[in-house]
């Protein structure tokens, strides 16, 4: 066998990268073994089916992927701060942008907001989990293994470098022959069907297994917000599903979909990515649109204002995010009347989320605002998410578009509505649902902190990106000379990269400070919530609810606080809970083993790992678990404990 | 686990009519997912290049024995649930069985046309509308023969416990799945066979 296959030469950087990765995976398994902590990282972690905890590993993983994405996007900035830098050669340079917008879409805002929706949408309707908890637990690890798979093509054999829509010819074998791009194609494909999983195990979980008296229109926005996003995912996945099967096709057995001759058509590649990569951005930015909405009702103890329209905005943007697809190559050629239809659906979407703008507004109006860390961010994404929809219809007019297409300026549009929209999003849920997950909050001071480095420095560095790309510079440029007067701008665009970084530290020392010195709550209702998700106790217990209440007006925990309707009626009986399994965190392993097998063309371990796949997909349907209960006495006890009353 | 008599075997559960409920929408996936590679086939379909075309390398018999066998396992997995509601165990797994040799001579055909493409030099790399062929047939007679280890899985469950809540659900689960596979043959049939030989 041919073991340069597997090396990655030159840089001093990726040397770097692998020594360290080398010294953490040391540094895990003497911790875990000095610790004592492998049979429970196995029983509590690895094997889990509850959604609390598979939520906080997705959480986990996603603040993982935010670190390693945002040393990506420091290393561009570096080497773009100064006229011809020589930080990082062309090659280098294009593997970080593709695997910046690889990771920060894919394996940060995705499974950080999947991560949000599980541990938040079963509390939020009432229930004891999602619909299927092993369903979950697959979901998970799928998705984690296929980032693990993406991440190691940095140090094994070269990660995918052409853009992170790895557009074709660029992407083919001819154009881009190394292993990076068969990364793309197999890891993207594994996290993708987990996705699909979780898109379906939502869906019933909302529309099934409310709590009895939660109609449709009484759910919470934020899962109204999810409903709606776990639609498009199970409708716009499949799409990626079928794009990297083709792209696998034609880079590991030579077909003809995506090549320049034979017949193969490389436009096609462009359109089936993004009816997939549209609907995707509503998909992280429809779950933040909920986020808000729950933070600005509860943080002005106001009623969400215009409920029904908002219900009916997210249901038209949805519908309208498959309609959109051909504006992102309005320059390929595809002629002026499919330009003009596409530009004015493109446009239409403003005004259902103009609508949005305006309803929490009126929220905010004659509210009474408290101004917690998660309600500073809720604020601060009105006005900077408002530049980049703005700024959006700019670029939505074909003719115009001509002149931003592939400038800095679309870069610095999506970043003025990614970070804001779905960034800060994630953030401000972080926030502002730690305490229930943990028993308390997150340091208030700290995380205003925080909060000011961020949201200046963000403006601070992504500002400049518009003005730059109205100079006529391109994206994806890794160098430039003095003359083009690009350079004082990118200096001040890396000074504002910096301070997004120490923000970025402030907010993790928080979590750090908060953990040792924030005293316990124990009401389970840190900020006078209105969902059902503070009815319950922090942290939650592994039930939920000891018994299942009973909805019947919108903000139903809040009107049973102020009018004193009664939520628990019923008396606590045994609850029924499902087993942990270790089957889903094999799958995932089996599922990483195919993966770099075909992305190396090691046919003989890829069908081993397939059959392999095939039998633990058998064990689990000849499993007959039942699950098991919890008895009456054991919830009363677990209750009285965590409201803090001796046994 | 409560179970409402009511309602048939396999809707008696909650847990058991989230799982249907839960495959319908996953049908639904698959349905995009089929939409999807049928748009790939017929952007691609007159992109044969130096290659053969459709009407050069379609034979209407195979198809016709594929399409007989494919729709007739149809039927008999339906005479399966209906023998499940009755509670005619034997019956129902003679059914399965018959519904799971047709599917097996239905690969097996299929198989044997993809040999013949291929001794004729049309492959997979001859073209761009051989490919999204290859690629759209496959993606069928894959779902097809996964089909085949899930009911042999499932007949053996129904071998071993009999009927209950449990094996009852996952046979009609499995009834969708096969009439699903069913649904977009026959659109494979029109639009890529029909249309292709006329």
């Amino acid at each position: 066998m041919d073991f340069e296959r597997f090396k990655v030469h030159g840089e001093p950087l990726i040397y770097g990268a692998m020594i360290s990765i080398a010294l953490a995976t040391i540094g895990i398994i003497i911790g875990l073994t000095y610790f004592k902590k492998w049979g429970y990282l196995w029983r509590e972690w690895l094997t889990t089916v509850d959604h609390k905890r598979i939520g906080v590993m997705y959480i986990l993983a996603a603040l993982l992927m935010l670190f390693r994405g945002g040393v990506d996007a420091m290393m561009m900035r570096l080497q773009t701060a100064a006229p011809e830098m020589k930080f990082l050669d062309a090659q280098h340079y294009n593997e970080v942008f593709t695997t910046h917008g690889l990771i920060m879409i894919l394996f940060m805002a995705m499974p950080f907001i999947i991560g949000l929706m599980n541990v938040i949408v079963p509390l939020q309707i009432g229930a004891r989990d999602v619909a299927f908890p092993r369903l979950n637990a697959v979901s998970f690890w799928l998705f984690f293994f296929g980032a693990m798979l993406l991440n190691i093509s940095f140090v094994i054999g070269g990660s995918p470098d052409a853009g992170w829509s790895a557009y074709f010819p660029l992407a083919s074998l001819e154009f881009s022959p190394t292993v990076g791009n068969n990364y793309y194609s197999l890891a993207l494909q594994i996290s993708g069907i987990g996705t699909l999983l979780t898109g379906v195990n939502f869906i019933v979980t909302i529309l099934k297994m409310r709590a009895p008296g939660m109609k449709l229109m009484k759910m919470p926005m934020f899962i109204w917000s999810a409903l709606l996003t776990n639609v498009i995912i199970v409708f716009a996945f499949p799409v990626l599903t079928v794009a990297l099967a083709l792209m696998m096709f034609d880079r590991l057995f030579g077909s003809q979909f995506f090549t320049m001759s034979n017949g193969g058509m490389d436009m096609l590649w462009a359109n089936l990515f993004w009816v997939w990569g549209h609907p995707e951005v509503y998909i992280v930015i429809l779950p933040a649109f909920g986020i808000y909405s729950e933070i600005i009702a509860t943080f002005s103890k106001k009623n969400l204002y215009g409920y029904t329209s908002m219900v009916f905005s997210m249901v038209i943007i949805s519908l309208l995010s498959f309609l959109v697809w051909a504006h992102h190559f309005y320059t390929m050629g595809q002629g002026a009347m499919v330009n003009g239809f596409f530009s004015i659906t493109t446009m239409a979407i403003a005004v259902p989320t103009g609508v949005k703008i305006f309803n929490w507004l009126f929220t905010l109006r004659k509210g009474r605002i408290t101004f917690t860390t998660p309600m500073l961010y809720t604020l601060a994404f009105i006005p900077i998410f408002t530049i980049g929809g703005v700024t959006g219809v700019m670029l939505a007019m074909a003719s115009a578009d001509y002149q931003y297409h592939n400038t800095m300026f679309l870069v610095a549009h999506f970043h003025y509505v990614l970070i804001p929209g779905a960034v800060f999003a994630v953030i401000a849920g972080f926030h502002y649902w730690f305490p229930k997950v943990f028993g308390f909050r997150l340091n208030d001071r700290l995380g205003r902190h925080a909060f000011w480095w961020i949201a200046i420095s963000f403006n601070v560095t992504f500002f400049p990106l518009f003005l730059l790309g109205l100079m006529g510079m391109t994206r994806r440029t890794y160098t430039y000379s003095a003359e083009t007067g690009f350079g004082p701008l990118n200096s001040l665009s890396f000074v504002g990269a910096v301070g997004l970084c120490i923000g970025f530290v402030i907010l993790v020392y928080n979590i750090y400070w908060s953990t040792r010195y924030m005293p316990k709550d124990t009401n389970g209702d840190p900020w006078d919530g209105r969902t059902l998700e503070w009815a319950t106790n922090s942290p939650i217990p592994a039930y939920n609810f000891a018994i299942v209440p009973k909805v019947q007006t919108r903000d139903a925990f809040w009107t049973s606080k102020v009018d004193n309707i009664p939520l628990f009626e019923e008396k606590i009986t045994k609850i029924h809970m499902p087993s942990n399994t270790g089957k889903p965190f094999i799958m995932g392993v089996i599922f990483f083993i195919f993966g770099f097998s075909m992305v190396f063309s090691l046919w003989i371990p890829a069908i081993l790992a397939a059959v392999g796949i095939v039998i633990v997909m058998a064990t689990m349907s000849f499993d007959r678990d039942h699950g098991f209960y919890i008895s009456a006495e054991e919830v009363i006890a677990t209750e009285k404990k965590l409201r803090g009353e001796t046994v | 686990m409560k179970i409402d008599a009511s309602k048939p075997l396999e809707y008696s559960t909650e847990e058991n009519s989230n799982k249907i409920f839960g495959f319908w929408v996953f049908l639904g996936a698959e349905i995009a997912l089929f939409a999807t590679l049928f748009t790939v086939y017929l952007v691609m379909v007159n992109r044969f290049a130096s290659g053969p075309s459709g009407p050069e390398i379609f034979e209407i018999g195979p198809v016709l024995y594929e399409t007989f066998l494919l729709l007739s396992s149809s039927f008999t997995i339906g005479l399966a649930v209906h023998a499940m509601r009755h509670g005619y165990k034997k019956a129902m797994m003679v059914f399965i069985g018959i519904t799971l040799l047709m599917g097996l001579a239905f690969a097996g055909i299929e198989v044997m046309e993809f040999l013949t493409y291929i001794h004729e030099g049309a492959t997979l790399q001859t073209s761009g509308f051989l490919s999204s062929l290859f690629v759209l047939l496959g993606t069928h007679g894959a779902h097809v023969s996964f089909g085949l280890l899930w009911g042999g899985a499932i007949l053996i469950q129904l071998w071993r416990q009999g009927i209950n809540p449990a094996t009852a659900n996952k046979t009609f689960i499995f009834s969708l799945y096969w009439h699903f596979l069913d649904i977009v043959w026959i659109f494979i049939f029109s639009f890529v066979y029909l249309k292709g030989l006329m």
